[in-house]
């Protein structure tokens, strides 16, 4: 089954290579959505379905931390499972967005491989 | 929370350190743009045409950089992207940005205490090779060189209070 992602990373070169990792872990993505902060994001989900989201943390205007709080009050992104992807390997952070409602979080550096092993079992499978 | 002066003053931080801020930006090299990074023997210094440095604060405080040739820049640019090396344009800054802030998070998060303790900025980049650099470090700080495709980069950690 084809999926919809939205990538969100203050950087373009990272969101390419999120991408580029995602098509490598064999995912078939119809359309990537890309979005430089948070703010981005949830303009881009009050206009658009997606079946994943992947989430930096450290980006400015809006970080993921506070993205994935909004999260709940955007109707399109009900259940959509949001993986972030971060260089932060504080516990704390990481145990933040868990705890509301991450589910799961990559560091980079990462490979595709690793990307797979987070991904897919979130899709429930829409992979 | 202890400072970076007692960081360093432990044990013998200096030279646990070296190796892990090696093994962190072999890492990055290796799982990013798919290539070994190899000893520079002949301590070849390049042309320092693109510089991306990345602060730290918190138990550590410093800044952390990666300095290379414009060419060795545009290479990394074209492996993280896949993308033909003619292709690569105004995305060496931001490519290079990203390597220095992954080094920086890898290698803090390979000494107990700094991944938790220490927070990085976003990444800065210096475009162009006429300029200095003037540290108001109060420690050494660490240095290593190594070779990317036979072209050198430079990883230094300056250390401040």
């Amino acid at each position: 089954m084809s999926i919809t992602a939205l990538i969100i990373d203050d950087s373009s070169v990272m969101r390419k290579i999120v991408e580029r990792s995602l098509r490598q872990a064999g995912l078939d993505l119809t359309k990537v959505f890309e979005a430089g902060n948070g703010a981005e994001a949830l303009a881009v989900l009050q206009d658009n379905l997606v079946d994943l989201i992947l989430c930096d943390i450290n980006m400015p205007v809006m970080d993921g931390l506070e993205f994935i709080k909004q999260l709940p009050n955007v109707a399109n992104a009900k259940g959509v499972p949001v993986v972030m992807i971060t260089t932060e390997g504080s516990e704390s952070h990481v145990v933040e967005a868990l705890s509301h409602g991450a589910r799961g979080y990559i560091r980079k550096p990462f490979t595709a491989e690793q990307v797979k092993e987070h991904v897919v079992p979130v899709l429930g499978g829409k992979s | 929370m202890k400072s970076a002066h007692e960081l360093l003053a432990g044990s013998d931080s200096r030279e646990t350190w070296t190796p892990l801020l090696e093994m962190a930006t072999r890492e990055v090299f290796e799982l990013m743009l798919g290539c070994q990074l190899a000893v520079n023997s002949a301590a070849e210094q390049p042309a320092p045409e693109v510089t991306a440095m990345v602060g730290l604060a918190g138990m550590l405080c410093g800044v952390l950089s990666v300095r290379c040739d414009g060419k060795a820049a545009a290479l990394m640019t074209s492996k993280m992207l896949g993308v033909d090396l003619d292709k690569v344009g105004a995305e060496v800054s931001d490519a290079l940005g990203e390597v220095c802030n992954m080094v920086a998070g890898n290698f803090k998060n390979k000494i107990a205490g700094l991944a938790e303790g220490c927070m990085l900025s976003p990444p800065t980049v210096v475009t162009g090779s006429d300029y200095s650099l003037h540290s108001m470090a109060e420690s050494p700080g660490l240095e290593i060189s190594l070779l990317f495709e036979r072209m050198p980069v430079v990883i230094s950690l300056e250390i401040h209070s």
